[in-house]
């Protein structure tokens, strides 16, 4: 016939519903049994059908084809709208109404978005389904109609002829699309028209919707999609539109409707349906969301689930929820993918808010959504504990349902993403604190503290626990009071000592020691009868600590208080010098270049945490710094103390604890040597750890941080380069010597004030932070110096079998 | 990162073999394949009274100049199988191992679904993603 042109409205309606004719699926030619049924739909008489149908030609052909359909779809427009059928009018007619169709009840889930595409329009648009809004209407004109019955409810899930479009509400898009008029409005447009029920118009793509075709056995779900298209009106349509919740709602009714497949179906429907109109005027127009749910729709899907499970926080097995959403008919591909996105916490199982978001899913999917990638933050199981399994629901749906739930959820939703995922960094940092805490508390744990601890950083406002060795034995009291000047460590040995877990000589300084140790120190105090002698102590340490930034010496350690002292439980003073000895005479040994007996030595934290009564620190595994025969023991013994180190002992770095009462300022050189000692120590042969271990011992000073790095460098050479080092290092160590010489002893005066070990203890806070960060400093240098030894070692040898030839 | 990763049934048929795309498919389905035989030999020489005791990762299968092929079977002897470049050196065994532990994972999540019936083919778009990530980019 003649070219026809469209509108592109009426272009997407008659596709729509040429494809709702296709019963076939071919595509391209309607069955004459559901076109004559539709044009008798149109409420015209069999007359006009007749010659409408004889106008488009297609009682020529015998059959509609796609383009007969069109011509004879305008012509029942014509004529519904009264005007004479006239082929020439095709195309003249301007603004020519959709043709209206009437059907029978159909499945109550037809819907029908009446939808123009002109605003001018006002013709018919097709009555709405039960409650089903849909109707985008233009804005001029409600015309709306309503379809019918919202309440309707249609009985005859059997109908036959357009079930499919039944199929889910349209799309949310549209509602999106065309803001929703005053609900109210909406309902007051629904006269009730007998038995509508187009599908809805979904905004969705105008293409033939694949997913939603399983819905009913009939004509394709496509149409649909056409019909949304349709719906792409302009916005202005004053359609109240029915918020998607709306018609997803009603498309769970549908959805209800098929997924049940059985008569109660229709109560389910009619539940929502009624609930639709009302849902109609509360839901708000502003909502974008296309995901979120509505009341009525969480009624709903409550409403299932309690059919599968009674307990509203209970769960629904897998199985059942497989048997469930398989009746909705949507490929199994798919069903599983909407089981991962929705089965938040991979058990299995689907609480209430698995649950419906999962069937939320589903009637999306069926209204030809496409499936997110990841789950909508709107359909995320609330989690009201997050230790709870996600999404356990409140108890009540049915009350407050009422946007409350849908609101908390999308609020918790986007934040329980970020909950989830800060939820191990929290545990993690959680369990960082804990493991300080126990740390801290733990002072008589061991030696694995100490090594734990090196690397904390000092800076660190975290201070662990300085172990007090509350068994301090009596040795290394004495020597502790040998070497200090005055701290008043006086009874230090006891309550001190007990904390700080190096046993460090440092427990004359106790009380300074103990800084880190202040809560912790309380907590060591526990440990032991010295609780009471250490809380005066710990709090001297605290105040200690306040002052440790502004400590006499000139520690220019930075103020944080130092990790409080590791214990070495192993090495009690005695044994300490023990081990130094061992270590020393290891090292001795094996010497191996660029092996660093790591957890013998420790290089010899540099004076200042010596001085500042680092004893406490880095507990001393290390007493490491034990080879130093020469040097006092009780010296020794304090090194380790600085713990970090004494791990490495080798170092040998006696720390001075005790020194480190003494704001020897001479130190620093020695100290550095100390450091630098302890370094090499690790490399170097014993030699070098003596004299490292003196220069620690001496050190106590100041720390100088950066000449026990340089020294350190150095050392950290090749063997060869060690050598010229190990030159230094006597001189060095003969430096320090005298300066520990120097060094007064640590004046036993116990009558010293509580200033003096104040003091002290923050010197040796000082000594230890500097010490600690030194020892990191120098590991890392070693490390890489090793590693370059290794590759020097590597070329060698390539270079060696030439030279052999 | 892998350049080849697979998952095998029991009863030996692939559930899901993905490799980088670029090397040819077809050789490393063929690697795959013949690593089966490796891993049945692994399987089965610990013996009936060690079978609980069996550790789930294989570790390397064989070596290739090519690449090499790391196994691991579940309980359910179900096998993994990871395919990597020999050129890869900074890939350790805790790496791989690893690698393995998030496969198993994300195969157990696609085994809980209950629309996935065991001994399809896995079609699971969360397991395709831990399988993207452990992949090498494909340029």
């Amino acid at each position: 016939m003649e070219s026809l042109t469209l509108s592109d409205v009426e272009q997407k309606y008659y596709s729509e519903l040429f494809l709702f004719c296709d019963v076939d699926n071919t595509k391209k030619v309607a069955s004459n049994g559901k076109v004559l049924d539709l044009f008798r739909a149109a409420q015209l008489s069999n007359e006009v059908v007749h010659q409408i149908t004889e106008l488009c030609g297609a009682t020529r052909l015998g059959h509609f084809g796609r383009s007969q359909f069109y011509i004879a779809l305008k012509l029942i427009a014509l004529a519904q709208s009264g005007l004479p059928l006239r082929v020439e009018s095709l195309n003249n007619v301007r603004d020519l109404p959709l043709p209206r169709f009437v059907m029978g009840k159909n499945e109550q889930e037809m819907r029908h978005a009446v939808m123009f595409a002109d605003t001018e329009n006002q013709g018919p648009y097709l009555p709405r389904p039960p409650g089903r809004v849909q109707a985008k209407k233009v804005s001029a004109h409600e015309m709306i109609q309503p379809c019918v019955p919202t309440v309707d409810p249609q009985p005859d899930t059997t109908s036959p002829v357009v079930s499919p479009h039944q199929s889910p509400p349209t799309s949310p898009h549209a509602w999106r699309k065309h803001k929703r008029q005053a609900s109210g409005g909406n309902v007051d447009r629904q006269p009730s028209v007998p038995g509508v029920v187009w599908p809805p118009f979904r905004e969705a793509q105008p293409g033939p919707v694949t997913g939603d075709g399983l819905w009913s056995a009939h004509s394709p779900p496509p149409v649909q999609e056409s019909w949304v298209s349709f719906t792409d009106t302009p916005p202005s349509c004053t359609l109240p539109m029915h918020p998607p919740s709306a018609q997803l709602q009603q498309e769970n009714s549908n959805g209800g409707l098929l997924l049940l497949t059985q008569p109660e179906s229709t109560t389910v429907r009619t539940v929502p349906s009624s609930m639709t109109t009302n849902e109609i005027q509360r839901q708000t127009s502003g909502y974008d969301d296309p995901w979120k749910i509505t009341d009525e729709q969480r009624q709903y899907y409550i409403n299932q689930f309690k059919t599968i499970q009674a307990d509203l926080t209970g769960f629904i097995p897998g199985s059942a929820a497989k048997e469930f959403f398989t009746k909705s008919k949507l490929p199994i591909l798919e069903l599983s993918h909407i089981w991962e996105l929705s089965d938040f916490d991979k058990d299995g199982a689907l609480t209430l808010d698995e649950f419906c978001a999962a069937f939320h899913l589903v009637v999306a999917r069926k209204n030809g959504y496409d499936l997110p990638e990841k789950l909508p933050e709107s359909l995320m199981p609330k989690l009201i504990d997050l230790d709870d399994s996600a999404g356990v629901p409140e108890p009540d749906p049915e009350v407050g349902f009422s946007a409350s739930p849908v609101e908390v959820t999308p609020n918790k939703s986007p934040s329980m993403p970020s909950l989830n995922q800060n939820w191990p960094e929290l545990n993690q940092s959680n369990e960082q604190w804990e493991t300080f805490s126990e740390r801290s508390s733990s002072s008589q744990t061991l030696t694995q503290f100490d090594s734990n601890i090196a690397p904390a950083d000092p800076d660190t406002a975290i201070v662990h626990p300085v172990p007090i060795r509350m068994t301090p034995s009596k040795i290394h009291m004495q020597e502790m009071e040998l070497k200090r000047t005055g701290s008043d460590h006086t009874h230090p040995t006891s309550p001190l000592m007990a904390k700080p877990p190096e046993l460090s000589e440092e427990t004359k300084l106790a009380a300074a020691i103990k800084f880190p140790g202040t809560t912790v120190g309380d907590g060591y105090s526990s440990s032991d009868s010295f609780t009471s002698d250490q809380e005066p102590i710990s709090s001297a340490v605290n105040r200690q600590r306040s002052h440790s930034g502004t400590s006499p010496e000139g520690l220019k350690v930075v103020a944080p208080p130092p990790p409080p002292p590791r214990i070495i439980t192993s090495h009690s003073r005695s044994s300490s010098l023990d081990m130094n000895r061992n270590f020393a005479a290891v090292p001795a040994g094996p010497q191996q270049p660029g092996v660093v007996a790591f957890p013998p030595a420790v290089p010899p934290r540099p004076l200042p945490t010596q001085t500042s009564v680092p004893h406490g620190h880095r507990s001393v595994e290390g007493d490491g710094l034990p080879s130093h025969p020469s040097t006092s023991p009780q010296q020794m013994p304090e090194q380790p103390n600085f713990a970090d180190f004494s791990q490495f002992q080798v170092f040998a770095v006696d720390q001075p604890a005790d020194d480190g009462e003494k704001p020897s300022d001479s130190g620093q050189a020695e100290r550095s040597a100390e450091t630098t000692g302890t370094m090499r120590t690790a490399k170097n042969e014993v030699q070098a750890e003596e004299r490292n271990a003196n220069s620690v011992n001496s050190a106590k000073v100041s720390t100088p941080l950066a000449p026990p790095p340089k020294p350190v460098r150095r050392r950290l050479k090749s063997e060869d380069e060690l050598r010229p080092d190990v030159e230094d290092l006597p001189q060095k160590s003969t430096v320090i010597a005298t300066v520990l010489a120097t060094q007064p002893s640590i004046p036993r005066s116990i009558g010293k004030d509580k200033k003096a070990i104040q003091a002290s203890i923050r010197r040796n806070k000082e000594t230890n932070t500097v010490l600690a960060r030194l020892n990191s400093e120098l590991q890392q240098q070693l490390k890489d110096l090793l590693e370059e030894r290794i590759s020097l070692e590597v070329q060698l040898e390539q270079l060696r079998p030439f030279s052999h030839l | 990162m892998a350049v080849c990763i697979a998952v095998i049934a029991k009863e030996n048929y692939p559930l899901y073999i993905r490799s980088v795309p670029t090397q040819g498919e077809l050789k490393f389905h063929y690697t795959v394949h013949t690593s089966l035989d490796v891993v049945e030999e692994k399987i089965s020489g610990v013996g009936k009274a060690l079978a609980d005791q069996r550790e789930l990762y294989l570790g390397l299968l064989y070596p290739t100049e090519d690449y090499k092929v790391y196994g691991y079977v579940t309980n359910s002897k179900v096998k993994f199988v990871i395919v990597v470049d020999s050129s890869n050196t900074s890939l350790r065994d805790n790496e791989i191992r690893s690698m393995f532990r998030k496969l198993h994972n994300s195969f157990t999540d696609v085994m809980c679904n209950p629309f996935y019936n065991p001994g399809d083919p896995i079609q699971s778009k969360a397991f395709d993603s831990i399988v993207s990530t452990m992949m090498v980019q494909a340029f």
